[in-house]
C-alpha cells in the first residue's frame, strides 16, 4: 500500500482535465473581478481593483 | 483530481481572501476613501482634466459621491452603499480574486507536474506575485481614484501581457537549463517594459503625492501577502486532501 505513488502518479489525461478546470476557474474569476467593463461589476469591485492594482478607470 | 482542484482553490482562496480583506480594511481602503474626497472636489471644480479621460473611463469616474456623481454626469448606476455594504462587496471580491489566483497557481503547478507542498507552493506564489503584482506595477503603479491615466483598455491589455509574459519567462528561466533559453527569458522579462506602458499625456492627479506613494507601497505589500497566504494555504490543503482521498481509496 504505497500511498505516495497513488497520489503522485495521476494520469496525464486526469492532469490535463485538472489544469483545464483550474485555468477556467482562475481566468473567469480574475477577469470578472479585475477587468469586466460592466459598470455594476466595476462599482462592486472598485476598492479591490484599486487595492490590488488592477487597472481601474 | 478536478474536484480536489476546485475544493483547494475555493478553501485556500476563502482563507487568504478573508485575511487579506481584513488587512485591506485597515490599510488600502481608508486611503481610497480619502482620495475620493479629492476626486469629488476635483469634479465640483468643473474638472478640466476630465478631458484626459475617454469613453468608459469618464463614465466610471462617477462613483462614491452620490450627489456630485449624479449632478455632473447624470449617471444613476448601482453601487454599493458606503459602510457595511461597500466593505462586504470589497471583501467578497477580494476572496474571489484569491480563489482565482489559487486556481491559476494550481493550474501552473499541475501542468508542470510539480509536487505540491508548502515549500513548492510558496515558491510558486512568490513567482505569482512577481508576475501578476510587481512586474505590472512597474509600468502601472497602483493608483488611487482621481489619478490621471491613459485609456483603460490599453492599460488592461498591457497589464495582461506583462503578467503572462513575466510568468512564462520566470518558468523558462527556472526550469530550462540551456543558456540560450535563459537569455531569451531575460529578454522576455524586459520586453513589456521596453514596449512601454500607455501613459497619460500629462500627470494631473490632485491626490497629494504622499498619499499616493503610501498607497502604492501598501498595495504592493498587500498583493504580496495575498499571494503568499494563498500559496501557503494551497500547500497545506492540497497534500491534506490528497492523503484523505488516498486513505478512502485504500479503505
Amino acid at each position: 500500500m504505497n500511498t505516495a505513488t497513488v497520489t503522485s502518479q495521476a494520469s496525464v489525461s486526469e492532469r490535463a482535465k485538472a489544469v483545464a478546470a483550474a485555468l477556467i476557474l482562475g481566468f473567469v474569476l480574475i477577469y470578472t473581478v479585475g477587468f469586466a467593463a460592466s459598470a455594476n461589476v466595476h462599482n462592486a469591485a472598485h476598492d479591490t481593483r484599486h487595492g490590488l492594482a488592477f487597472p481601474c478607470h | 483530481m478536478v474536484a480536489r482542484v476546485l475544493t483547494v482553490s475555493i478553501l485556500a482562496g476563502l482563507l487568504a481572501g478573508l485575511l487579506i480583506s481584513a488587512l485591506q480594511h485597515v490599510t488600502t481602503t481608508p486611503l481610497i476613501l480619502k482620495a475620493e474626497t479629492y476626486e469629488a472636489a476635483l469634479r465640483v471644480q468643473g474638472a478640466p482634466m476630465q478631458a484626459a479621460f475617454t469613453g468608459e473611463a469618464r463614465i466610471q469616474l462617477a462613483h462614491n459621491d452620490p450627489k456630485a456623481g449624479a449632478e455632473h454626469t447624470g449617471e444613476h448606476e448601482w453601487k454599493p452603499q458606503d459602510g457595511l455594504q461597500r466593505t462586504a462587496f470589497t471583501s467578497l471580491v477580494t476572496i474571489a480574486t484569491a480563489i482565482g489566483f489559487a486556481a491559476l497557481l494550481l493550474a501552473g503547478m499541475i501542468a508542470a507536474n510539480e509536487q505540491i507542498d508548502q515549500r513548492t507552493a510558496l515558491a510558486w506564489a512568490i513567482c505569482g506575485f512577481l508576475a501578476f503584482g510587481l512586474a505590472p506595477a512597474m509600468g502601472l503603479a497602483p493608483e488611487l481614484p482621481g489619478s490621471a491615466a491613459a485609456e483603460l483598455q490599453q492599460r488592461q491589455l498591457w497589464w495582461l501581457l506583462t503578467a503572462v509574459v513575466t510568468a512564462g519567462a520566470l518558468f523558462v528561466f527556472l526550469r530550462v537549463e540551456a543558456s540560450w533559453a535563459r537569455a531569451l527569458a531575460v529578454l522576455a522579462l524586459l520586453l513589456p517594459h521596453l514596449i512601454g506602458v500607455p501613459h497619460p499625456a500629462a500627470p494631473e492627479s490632485k491626490v497629494p503625492a504622499e498619499i499616493a506613494a503610501h498607497f502604492a507601497a501598501l498595495s504592493l505589500a498587500i498583493q504580496a501577502a495575498l499571494w503568499l497566504v494563498t500559496g501557503f494555504a494551497v500547500g497545506v490543503l492540497w497534500p491534506w486532501l490528497a492523503r484523505r482521498s488516498a486513505a478512502t481509496a485504500v479503505a
